[in-house]
């Protein structure tokens, strides 16, 4: 029995899980706010306007944008950049995936608006590189590109509209947190029952091996890492919204 | 006293069981990452049959303005119509001949459209033209979002195979899962498909 126990011990808890791969990729900024300015492109009062703006829009309509400007992506394509960085922190809602990314390489002069899969159907690719070709570069190509990136803002927000307001208004945070805590418990509770109806075992021998059990297995299930750890002091965060390639780039 | 011993043993079966099922130690693994596999599949067939579905409009769109590129748009018409043709079987993924005929010719049509795309460049009327500039868009698009999907395939893939020959997961397919095979996976790399970025 000791030798279950150890297998189980060993294979359960202390086998590393693969779920992390390696990349050339530069590292992602992190997500301070709806308005991550990297690069520096944004006068401080307009940063923060437009914080508030986006903040509001998201609580209004469970929708999220955010814009990110970048100093450099060293090369990196921003095409490849934008699905990952938008899931990485998780922007739009889960199972909505009603997110997106206002991007800006500032060394590379590149744009991109990344959409997430939710919102794909109201913010075409098409729409994209128009918003970016039409909108946005006249203003960076004049050098004004605090100008162009509430252009691009504005020019998305009216494309993305409030049309999925009315079921997008409960908080953005995930619950999984939550489930796996009742999991855990139920999982404690029902070990327990089982080892204490075992016959020759005392209902406190069968408590203890509940309570190992329910220790064991949560050692297990807290694998994954949930939660978000980029979360900055703002209050904003991502809701574990996807993202599947889905948007357009340009640059000037 | 038989069935006095023999009760709490099952139950106690019973128990190590559930543990095991619900403290991830890996018996579900290999059913999990092949339905991560398959789910990571059709968004990978879903997406390259969008780029399928977008090439006749943009191949009438050229036609009209550049008249000189019969050859190149052939080309791209041909390989269409061969990816469009070749049955996909169901065993796709466990079958290596047919996934490298599918590989290759989807392959075929990224580089017969990347140099559709190329010569385009050459015609300002077209390069003007608002539904040429559409379609570009949701080509561009539609070939983004084939990389990722093929990304995320790779992942799903490395992860199932990995599992499949890695204790615990060896374990568990020999004692559970003794059909789950190894899936294939793309070797044609990404740049070799990509379509040339436009500048504006």
């Amino acid at each position: 029995m000791k030798l279950v126990f150890l297998a189980v011990l060993v294979t359960g808890v202390v086998l590393p899980r693969m779920d992390a791969f390696a990349s050339t990729m530069p590292p992602f900024p992190r997500l301070t706010g709806p308005v991550v300015d990297d690069a520096g492109l944004l006068p401080a009062a307009t940063r923060q306007n437009l914080s508030e703006e986006l903040a509001r829009y998201a609580a209004q309509t469970g929708n999220q944008l955010v814009v990110v400007t970048l100093p450099t992506l060293k090369g990196y394509p921003i095409d490849s950049y934008g699905y990952q960085l938008g899931r990485h922190w998780g922007i739009g809602q889960k199972g909505k995936n009603n997110g997106v990314l206002l991007i800006i390489d500032r060394a590379e002069h590149q744009i991109r608006i990344e959409v997430g899969y939710g919102m794909e159907g109201t913010l075409t690719d098409a729409q994209s590189s128009e918003i970016i070709r039409n909108v946005m570069v006249p203003y960076f190509k004049a050098k004004e590109d605090s100008a162009g990136i509430l252009a691009g803002v504005h020019a998305i927000l009216s494309v993305m509209g409030g049309a999925q307001s009315m079921q997008g208004k409960t908080a953005p945070h995930p619950q999984r947190a939550h489930v796996n805590g009742l999991t855990l418990l139920l999982m404690f509770f029902a070990i327990t029952i089982l080892f204490s109806g075992m016959r020759g075992r005392s209902a406190g021998q069968g408590f203890f091996m509940g309570i190992l059990f329910g220790l064991l297995s949560g050692g297990g299930l807290g694998g994954g890492g949930w939660g978000n750890d980029d979360e900055g002091g703002s209050g904003f965060s991502g809701g574990g919204g996807s993202f599947g390639g889905g948007g357009a780039s340009g640059g000037w | 006293m038989q069935n006095r011993i023999r009760l709490p043993n099952f139950r106690f079966l019973i128990v190590i069981w559930t543990v095991l099922l619900l403290s991830g130690c890996g018996i579900n693994n290999i059913p999990t990452y092949k339905q991560q596999v398959n789910a990571a599949w059709s968004q990978v067939e879903n997406e390259y049959q969008r780029r399928a579905d977008l090439i006749p409009n943009l191949v009438a769109t050229v036609k009209g303005y550049a008249t000189h590129e019969q050859k190149v748009l052939t080309e791209v018409t041909d390989a269409r119509a061969k990816v469009t043709q070749t049955r996909i079987p169901a065993d796709i993924l466990t079958n290596p001949v047919a996934f490298k005929a599918f590989e290759k010719n989807q392959a075929t049509l990224s580089g017969a459209l990347s140099r559709l795309m190329a010569v385009t460049e050459n015609y300002p009327d077209l390069k003007a033209n608002q539904n040429f500039l559409t379609l570009q868009a949701q080509i561009e698009g539609t070939e983004n979002r084939i990389a990722v999907a093929r990304r995320d395939y790779i992942l799903a893939v490395q992860r199932y195979n990995t599992e499949l020959v890695t204790i615990p997961g060896r374990w568990w397919r020999s004692l559970m899962y003794p059909d789950a095979k190894v899936m294939q996976n793309f070797t044609i790399t990404e740049e070799a498909m990509k379509v040339p970025k436009v500048q504006f």
